[in-house]
């Protein structure tokens, strides 16, 4: 069992890319190693900002010649599919296949025989083609070359078995080949000079002796592991960021994290302004005192081991970091001297989207149904939801939030807060992006509810009425989003919200119930069960769209308690009793059309002859006795209650009765009624023809 | 012998660069006459970019960026300022190591500073030109542009050129450790007359500001830049692509005064730069024919 060793030496690769160019090699590498009939007991990879490198272990040294059948086109098949046979299996002409009659006819065949040999044989047309293939997200030529790579490709180590392949690498143009060697170079600036490895074990040790630690997981160990130290000495604690972390990661070989101080006269500035500003512009971790608020030290992360322990480094970046800091200063100097409201007339000037409008028309439509939806939040204050809806947007014209656009709401909140502004006015501005995603706050303050929703609501029914709806994977303007955070805001506050008030587009409610049946299932709830509530009739809130529920929180608590009534014995049997009246009322309505309208309401109860659909009639009554209040009560668990009684009285209805009875007409149509009296008094509760049995 | 001594001022860090430059085999050529927005506008740069002839040059460029002005009140922020540019085509392979070189020459030793290669795709939308490459920190400040051009004018380039672009005021505040830009010793402190950056520069900054912002005859410049576009496009057709470059750059530097008066909207601003985009590209083309006729 042998080693392969592949390194590919570039200039800096940029950081995001470094993972998955790494997985990709090793996916790349691995297939192509299959392909050729070479097995492998394990592949790792690695990246560097300036390599990318793998280790394939327990490859054999050589290869056995493999045999492969190829059936081919049929016999007498036409020529274009023989000849393209012929060129797949490597023959000249079918006097090398065999006829064989497969039992389905006659076909040709051939026996491909892969030749086998030493391994190092194989591994150079492997690693170029997984070079080849390597995708890259940008990539680019160099010199005089056509090879596209992330950055210029300098070296190549390509070991099997301790012995350097046979190969390389053509730039093109006038560019020397870079042949695979057995020879790399150490850290940009802490190493001189070449040197040679011999296997794996050897690489990584030579590599870490000039000053790279190979492996991105030991990389961000050290660094958050010296960080940590670094914080603790100053009394402070480093602020954990993993996207920040991979990221610096990605950015040093050498990796030695430095501590700094934030100048004093910065630290009045919001603490999310100055941990946005080192995080994007300089790639420094924050770190904050014991009560959680933040202090006034930073960590940076340098790829040097500088001669004087990094004095220089750390007062140069403190020195860059104060002239940063005085930009964010100036912008929250500057943007405190204009009020909020006096910023809006700037937001006609900004398009939305083109054919929505401008930010001061979207402003306009938050407003109206922010007043709307304020209604229905218990303690929203109307002036403050209308105040906070009015000035939600005014920030993107700041100075800071055209800096910074992922502060907006933030600084809005900020600066209310400076105007005296109500509190939860302010709140309300900082919190009406929110939820962002699954993990994110969500807001739980009555004005931010209702602005919040607003926000989402317009998003949503606005790009609905232009056509922009999502598409399988494709959702530019976050819709699918914009509805999850609906749902969340409304369910986490319990708000009794008749969302059919507010879209005038059915398929809108559809793409709701969807949501929340992820939802649901996410949580180990039925999406049958959803879709069933969700057909159901009668809203009591606003107009609702498909007749079908649209206050999220009773259809919630309807689909708790039919799930849990479906668990049940009786709730069994009455589905399955369901199903049998619902099917021959199908059934039937399928050979006569106009029947639908001639069964609907009561059965006729001096057409009841047989004592068991009088028994029907009598517990139906009960059901509808005990369901309204129930329903109105919203009482579901007991609405569900109500149902137990009914299986037992249908069960024998179907036992004796004949619905069909083809010499009586009268009879049949109203025995028909019956049954589907059944079904309307249970789709009071959900339609039940949803549920899978 | 001793290594040479390190830049003590603003005019020596030219000098410096030049001098390590000429010793990399660039040709040490002169600022463009004209205004424009970057070093690359230079002919040396943006035309010499295409065609199969290799190509070594650097030079300062005087840059105009009319909307950066700020009276003389910003510490570094201004409406001119300088531009160091060396262009080395085709990239050779140890490009990234003669950079590193001339940080050495100007005094930054890579022994005790944290040099990082940042990724910075850049692309110039008035040049219909693209490239990768990097920005390079010093110790958490970018000091360097560093850009592989794979497009200009549209067309993909037969050899690459790797173009290092250093912000001199920027870089000479970080050497010198000075807090504005009006501070930097443009001359020796030891001269017979030491002045300073501020001396030379920001009577200027303050004058052009007001003009930028406040004067310039926008009924005037809408129609310089439509002569310049119609002069761009008729010199083309004469094959001139070179006379023709310069109404590009002029029609370039129009918009951006024109910009910076406020006088042109949001979609009108997309239609001008694809107005001096297309002049580019026109330009590069020419160019090109002449560059392959000549061959």
């Amino acid at each position: 069992m042998a080693e392969l060793l592949l390194e590919l030496l570039s200039e800096e690769i940029p950081a995001r890319m470094q993972t998955r160019a790494s997985d990709d090699l090793k996916r790349l590498v691995g297939d192509g190693l299959k392909a050729a009939g070479l097995s492998f007991t394990d592949a790792r990879t690695f990246a560097t900002p300036r390599r990318l490198a793998l280790v394939v272990e327990g490859l054999p040294a050589a290869r056995e010649d493999v045999s492969e059948e190829r059936r081919g086109p049929r016999v007498g098949a036409l020529d274009q599919a023989v000849q393209g046979f012929l060129k797949g299996a490597g023959l000249s002409s079918l006097d090398q296949a065999e006829k064989r009659d497969t039992g389905k006819g006659e076909f040709w065949f051939a026996v491909v025989t892969k030749k086998g040999g030493p391994t190092a044989d194989a591994l150079p047309a492997i690693i170029d083609a997984a070079m080849k293939a390597l995708p890259w997200p940008k990539s680019m030529k160099w010199g005089s070359g056509t090879m596209l790579w992330v950055r210029p490709l300098q070296s190549i180590v390509a070991l099997f078995d301790g012995k350097a392949l046979a190969g390389e690498v053509a730039p093109g143009g006038a560019m020397k080949p870079i042949a695979f060697g057995d020879t790399t170079r150490g850290h940009r600036f802490l190493s001189k000079g070449d040197f040679k490895v011999a296997d794996f074990a050897d690489y990584a040790a030579k590599l870490r002796a000039a000053h790279v630690v190979l492996d991105p997981a030991e990389r961000k160990k050290i660094i958050l592991a010296g960080a940590q130290e670094l914080a603790a000495d100053a009394q402070v604690a480093l602020k954990a960021d993993e996207g920040l972390l991979d990221e610096v990661a990605g950015l040093v070989e050498w990796p030695v994290p430095l501590i700094g101080t934030i100048d004093a006269q910065f630290m009045d500035v919001p603490p999310e302004v100055l941990i946005l500003s080192m995080k994007t512009h300089q790639r420094y971790f924050a770190t904050t005192k014991t009560d959680g608020t933040l202090a006034n030290r930073f960590i940076v992360v340098a790829n040097n081991a500088a001669r004087d322990g990094g004095k220089v480094i750390a007062d140069g970046n403190e020195r860059v970091l104060r002239a940063r800091l005085s930009d964010a200063k100036f912008f929250w100097d500057q943007d405190r001297k204009t009020t909020l409201e006096s910023r809006l007339p700037a937001l006609k000037g900004i398009v939305f989207h083109a054919k929505l409008g401008t930010q001061a028309e979207r402003v306009d439509r938050i407003v109206k149904l922010a007043g709307e939806i304020a209604k229905f939040v218990p303690g929203a204050d109307l002036r403050q939801v209308e105040q906070a809806a009015r000035l939600a947007k005014a920030d993107l014209v700041t100075g800071m939030v055209g800096e910074f656009p992922e502060l907006q709401g933030i600084m809005g909140r900020y600066y209310a807060l400076g105007e005296k502004l109500p509190a939860a006015v302010a709140d309300a501005i900082g919190d009406h992006y929110a939820p962002a995603g699954p993990n994110d706050r969500c807001p739980d303050a009555p004005v931010s509810i209702a602005v919040a929703l607003a926000d989402k609501l317009d998003v949503l029914t606005s790009f609905w009425a232009i056509g922009e709806k999502p598409t399988g994977s494709r959702d530019p303007f976050a819709l699918r989003r914009a509805a999850l955070g609906i749902i969340r805001i409304v369910v986490e506050n319990r708000i009794r919200l008749p969302l059919g008030a507010f879209f005038k587009a059915v398929d809108l409610m559809d793409f709701f119930a969807d949501r929340l049946k992820v939802q649901v299932r996410e949580k180990g709830g039925r999406h049958d069960v959803v879709d069933a509530v969700f057909a159901a009739g009668g809203s009591a809130g606003g107009r609702s769209t498909g007749g079908g529920e649209d206050d999220l929180i009773r259809l919630l608590a309807r689909v708790d308690a039919l799930q849990a009534f479906l668990g049940t014995e009786a709730g069994k049997n009455l589905l399955t009793a369901y199903g049998r009246a619902a099917n021959i009322v199908r059934a039937e309505e399928k050979k006569d059309k106009g029947l639908a309208v001639k069964i609907a309401g009561t059965s006729d109860v001096a057409l009841l002859e047989q004592a068991e659909e009088k028994a029907v009639v009598v517990a139906l009554a009960e059901v509808e006795r005990a369901l309204k209040p129930a329903l109105a009560a919203e009482d579901f668990a007991g609405a569900m209650a109500a149902f137990a009684g009914l299986h037992a009285p249908i069960d024998a209805y179907f036992e004796k009765v004949t619905v069909n009875v083809t010499d009586r007409p009268d009879l049949r149509l109203n025995r028909l009624k019956l049954l589907n009296q059944i079904r309307a008094t249970m789709d009071q509760v959900a339609d039940f023809s949803k549920i899978e049995g | 012998m001793s290594a040479p001594a390190k830049p003590t001022c603003f005019q020596e860090l030219i000098l410096t660069l030049q001098d390590y430059w000429a010793g990399q085999g660039c040709l040490i050529l002169q600022p463009f006459d004209m205004e424009m927005g970057a070093g690359t506008f230079h002919t040396a740069t943006t035309l010499r970019a295409l065609g199969p002839n290799p190509w070594r040059a650097a030079y300062v460029q005087p840059c105009r960026r009319p909307s950066d002005g700020r009276y003389g009140e910003n510490p570094n922020r201004l409406q001119h300022y300088y531009q160091f540019q060396a262009i080395l085509k085709p990239s050779p392979p140890d490009i990234l190591e003669r950079y590193l070189g001339s940080l050495d020459a100007i005094g930054i030793d890579t022994g005790l500073h944290d040099i990082r290669f940042v990724e910075d795709d850049w692309e110039s939308p008035t040049l219909g030109a693209w490239g990768l490459g990097w920005e390079v920190w010093c110790d958490g400040m970018e000091i360097t542009q560093f850009t592989y051009f794979q497009q200009v004018g549209g067309i993909e380039v037969e050899l690459v050129a790797g173009e290092i672009t250093y912000g001199l005021e920027r870089l000479a505040m970080y050497l010198f450790d000075k807090k504005t830009v009006y501070e930097l010793p443009y001359n020796r402190a030891d001269s017979e007359v030491p002045l300073t950056y501020g001396d030379v520069f920001l009577q200027n900054e303050q004058e052009q500001s007001a003009y930028n912002f406040e004067h310039a005859d926008t009924e005037m410049l809408f129609r310089h830049f439509a002569d310049a576009e119609k002069e761009c496009g008729r010199l083309v057709e004469k094959k001139l692509p070179l006379p023709a470059y310069e109404q590009c750059i002029k029609a370039s530097h129009t918009f951006n005064l024109l910009d910076a008066r406020g006088v042109i909207s949001v979609t009108e601003r997309q239609s001008f730069i694809l107005r001096v985009r297309e002049l580019a590209k026109a330009c590069c083309e020419a160019w090109l024919m002449t560059q392959k006729e000549a061959a």
